[in-house]
């Protein structure tokens, strides 16, 4: 009898595990850790329960430098995931490795599941989309520039905290005033090539690059030296010399000055938000991005930052048919609104959007909808709908490099970006060897 | 006359050589060859499609100003690295060579920091020179100096020379020290008999018997200070300010691995490995002849 209830038992969790690996698997590498990793996996839990044909398998693969060469090595040796997460600037590397990659729309359309390109916001799928509108990557974690502001800053040096900061033309005397009482930062910023450069050219309508910011072909040239950056960046560096623009760092280093409530003004990323939530001991309020009011097509819609899913190519078609059930899953509005809510990251679909607006959140929580608005205030031009630059994390580097050839006030701002234009083009001309 | 042992038939010989062979063979000149090969062609990152450019990526490296000025900044950069590191660790062990009480104690503290990993240690310094929240630049700001080695090339350079040095440090302290407890102390007597002082002592007798120990170090730092720092420099600067700190390696590393471009990284790699191979001939040939064994 024991026995019999001991064979049983182990009949039944044998049938357990053949039912189990009859789910296919689908694996997903991911360069989030920390509360963002906790809030992918809380996803991934809720889509492996909702359902039983698959089971997303989610890992940690580094940072995002770290997880794109993982699945570069991955590919190389035929071990690739199904999903790999890959940061914005990795964008055309991938979108030029045909045969490595299965671009998202013909996943969607393969899957016979429904998929409507429409539902999506096209500011922020624009990044990822070819110039016919076909989707190529997901865009799972996208967000864009605003401005914060310490108000109790403002106050203390006397200054009314709702001051006009909408146009960069009102910042000298507003910085003058916060220096001159004695605050130490009156302004600082994080990701300086992604806000001053990058969305800078598209805010202000400007082509960073030629051929439509890269997306019209790889023989693209930068062309960001224009007069408008320029002054932009000359001012910008009469600020840093004069002590009312403090840098802290290539990356977001700047976060934990303006959190711990060194500086006044701060541009940042929107996914910023939740920090500065948590840590901020003092009022503040965030603001779309400032523009220069003589520039007559500002303010057009600033770019997004972030990263997207790449699917790679070489599984089978019902492993396709389950990532593309995942991505489904993530654009539906109540999985989005949420992801929306708890990371500060952009809603990719309308309906996520107004879903948030509907449950209160935006009423609660004033300023969360500052960077959606900012993102779909005008209809993207060939200008502001991304950047599509081979080589674009180094020729990122090459940017931070020069711009601190600004700050330190050993180079002026025009040869500063005639040399990043220059070197940053014999990086694309390589590039475009390469993928020719 | 020198002593040579001789082996009948050549199977043993050969038997007794093969794992070093294979080892050899295995992990340095096949994957030396590989980046031989690959520096040869311009490949897309994913390896699926590839371009025979014969010299061109060595062509595109050498026409290009940040990669020259990565040779000097390499040079200035391990120079110091060895200089420092090896002063350092001599004065040291001079000091702990003539202690008489204590001595295991100090030599025990001072060997600590060998055991600590070169990127940990890069994070350490990095720390405490943090520019906004790090101990040591706060001090120095209460001492009026604006410490700020995120724009500023010389200082940045310091940093990652001085957390470079600072664990090799033990190690060059623990041969020098052996060194100096290896000399004959009959020799060094006899000279303080003969009226001299400590400095003559050092300059003819301690430097000269030493001088293996010194050649030794040399060789064993200049690798050091070309390939091992790279933690060091990734952690705290990541080649910057405007790349004053990107080292031969770095560039390899960067270029390579951050940017895709195998083909540049590749042809980097043979172009260091050429260089590492004439340093040694120099050092062997030229610095090895002042060395008494």
């Amino acid at each position: 009898m024991k026995i019999k209830t001991l064979n049983l038992a182990l009949a039944v969790s044998m049938a357990w595990g053949t039912a189990a690996s009859a789910q296919t698997e689908i694996q997903w590498w991911h360069a989030f850790t920390g509360r963002l990793g906790e809030l992918l996996d809380a996803q991934v839990a809720q889509f492996n329960a909702s359902q039983t044909d698959y089971v997303v398998v989610a890992s940690n693969k580094g940072n995002y430098s770290e997880a794109l060469n993982a699945g570069i090595a991955a590919f190389r040796a035929g071990e690739q995931p199904h999903l790999l997460q890959v940061f914005e600037v990795g964008t055309a590397t991938m979108m030029a490795a045909t045969g490595a990659v299965k671009p998202v729309f013909e996943v969607m359309e393969e899957s016979g599941l429904p998929f409507d390109p429409n539902e999506y916001i096209p500011a922020v799928t624009g990044y990822y989309t070819t110039s016919e509108g076909q989707m190529l990557s997901y865009p799972y974690n996208s967000s864009t520039q605003v401005l914060y502001v310490n108000r109790d800053k403002l106050t203390e040096a006397g200054i009314d905290p709702d001051v006009d900061l909408s146009t960069w033309e009102a910042w000298d005397a507003v910085l003058t005033q916060l220096k001159d009482a004695g605050v130490t930062c009156p302004y600082t910023t994080s990701w300086q090539s992604w806000v001053h450069l990058e969305s800078f050219s598209a805010y202000h309508d400007l082509p960073f690059a030629t051929k439509d910011n890269g997306f019209g072909g790889l023989d693209t040239e930068l062309v960001f030296n224009g007069p408008t950056q320029i002054a932009h960046i000359e001012q910008l560096g009469k600020w840093a010399q004069e002590g009312k623009f403090i840098y802290n760092g290539r990356r977001n280093e700047a976060g934990a000055n303006f959190r711990g409530g060194e500086c006044a003004l701060f541009t940042e990323s929107s996914a910023g938000y939740a920090g500065v939530k948590a840590e901020a001991k003092f009022a503040f309020d965030i603001r779309h991005l400032p523009y220069w009011d003589s520039v007559e097509a500002a303010p057009q819609n600033t770019i997004i930052g972030g990263a997207s899913l790449w699917v790679m190519e070489g599984h089978s078609a019902e492993e396709y048919k389950g990532v593309a059930s995942f991505l489904n899953f993530l654009a539906s509005p109540e999985v989005q609104a949420k992801w929306h809510q708890d990371t500060g990251y952009l809603p990719i679909t309308n309906a996520a959007g107004e879903l948030t607006e509907q449950q209160g959140f935006y009423a609660a929580n004033p300023g969360t909808e500052i960077a959606g608005l900012q993102m779909t205030r005008n209809t993207p031009t060939a200008n502001s709908k991304g950047l599509r630059l081979g080589s674009f994390d180094q020729i990122r580097t090459i940017i931070d490099e020069e711009l601190e050839g600004v700050w330190s006030g050993q180079k002026t701002a025009d040869v500063a970006l005639n040399s990043a234009v220059e070197r940053g083009n014999q990086l694309l001309r390589r590039f475009e060897q390469a993928n020719r | 006359m020198e002593k040579r042992v001789i082996f009948k038939g050549w199977m043993l010989p050969a038997l007794l050589l093969l794992p070093q062979i294979v080892i050899t063979a295995v992990f340095f000149f096949y994957p030396a060859g590989q980046a031989i090969w690959q520096s040869m062609f311009v490949p897309d990152p994913f390896g699926l499609k590839t371009q025979f450019v014969g010299l061109g990526n060595f062509e595109y490296l050498l026409g290009d100003p940040f990669y020259r000025a990565s040779f000097v900044t390499t040079a200035i950069f391990s120079s110091l690295v060895t200089l420092v590191s090896m002063g350092v660790a001599l004065y040291l062990a001079i000091l702990a060579d003539r202690l008489i009480k204590g001595s295991g104690t100090y030599r025990t503290l001072l060997i600590w920091p060998y055991a600590v990993a070169p990127a940990v240690a890069g994070v350490l310094w990095m720390f405490m020179f943090n520019t906004r929240v790090g101990v040591a630049s706060w001090y120095l700001g209460l001492l009026g100096y604006d410490w700020n080695h995120v724009l500023n090339e010389a200082e940045a350079m310091g940093l990652v020379v001085v957390a470079s040095s600072w664990g090799r440090i033990s190690y060059n302290f623990l041969f020098f020290l052996a060194g100096l407890q290896a000399i004959p102390r009959s020799v060094i007597e006899a000279a303080a008999i003969d009226g001299a002082k400590f400095w003559t002592r050092f300059r003819t007798i301690v430097w000269p018997l030493l001088s293996p120990t010194t050649f030794f170090l040399l060789v064993v730092n200049v690798v050091y200070a070309f390939f091992e720092t790279f933690g060091v420099i990734h952690t705290i600067t990541a080649g910057g300010p405007q790349q004053a700190t990107t080292i031969l390696v770095y560039k390899v590393y960067s270029d390579g691995f951050v940017s895709q471009d195998l083909g540049s990284s590749a042809a980097q790699s043979v172009i260091l490995l050429l260089l590492v191979g004439i340093l040694t001939v120099i050092q062997f040939k030229f610095i090895e002849r002042r060395v008494h064994y």
